[in-house]
């Protein structure tokens, strides 16, 4: 991916995106070509978070083993997005609960936030994007 | 205001394209401008030539050709999606072209609102 570096669109403008996971990580394509987008605004300079809620908290499970499906496995790339300098990752607190998660089933380090807290959070962003 | 339009589901399938169709109608009718649409996912499909549907149904990917010949819209197909896909530059339909996730990302940079079609 080090085609991406450095990208740029010129104006200098730095928004707050903020992606919105919300689907399992097979299944559907969502999760991975959402991961794409996710590291194409980090390589334009933007303040990037990521938020994990409903099924989306699935992404991040530990013991993810996609060869049974003969679909790529590509959980790996969430444990290396700190290189891409994206460190805001945020949990829905009710969708690990519904589903028995806790922060130690995940594969990174995350900030796990209530419905208000995430709410508040949206409420900060530029754009939001949902896959 | 400036409207920057994403487009995540194929066409007939889902309303998502025809809801992103609409959208973007009206807003250019209400004096808004709508720099770009954006597909991605199977949303690549609305850019096929190769559509034929019915005749007394809507031809989506015709119906975004005419919008952007009409009013300058410029309609971007995601490359890598597009390649996962089969859409390639001798299927695409009038006024698409096939880019980057970079002019997605420009479109939430620049414009004023990035609203998305799908699931």
């Amino acid at each position: 991916m080090s085609d991406m570096d450095d990208m740029d669109d010129g104006s200098g403008i730095i928004k707050k995106f903020m992606f919105l996971n919300r689907k399992a990580p097979h299944g559907t394509v969502y999760a991975l070509e959402g991961l794409e987008v996710v590291l194409i605004t980090a390589a334009f300079d933007q303040d990037v978070s990521l938020v994990f809620t409903d099924d989306g908290v699935f992404q991040l499970m530990k013991g993810i083993d996609s060869k049974g499906i003969e679909v790529k496995d590509f959980s790996k790339t969430y444990r290396a997005l700190e290189g891409y300098d994206i460190e805001k990752l945020y949990v829905d607190q009710a969708s690990m609960d519904a589903r028995g998660l806790t922060e130690d089933d995940l594969i990174v380090d995350v900030t796990v936030l209530s419905v208000d807290e995430m709410a508040n959070l949206m409420a900060e962003q530029d754009v939001v994007i949902s896959f | 205001m400036q409207f920057g339009i994403l487009v995540n589901e194929g066409p007939y399938t889902h309303q998502a394209s025809d809801s992103a169709y609409l959208f973007a109608r009206t807003a250019i009718e209400k004096g808004h401008k709508v720099p770009r649409v954006f597909f991605y996912h199977d949303g690549v499909y609305n850019a096929s030539r190769l559509a034929t549907p019915p005749q007394d149904d809507r031809n989506v990917g015709a119906r975004w050709s005419k919008l952007a010949a009409d009013h300058g819209v410029d309609l971007v197909v995601c490359v890598a999606a597009a390649q996962r896909r089969g859409i390639t530059d001798g299927v695409l339909g009038d006024n698409f072209r096939i880019s980057g996730l970079g002019q997605l990302v420009e479109m939430g940079i620049q414009y004023d609102r990035l609203v998305t079609f799908g699931d």
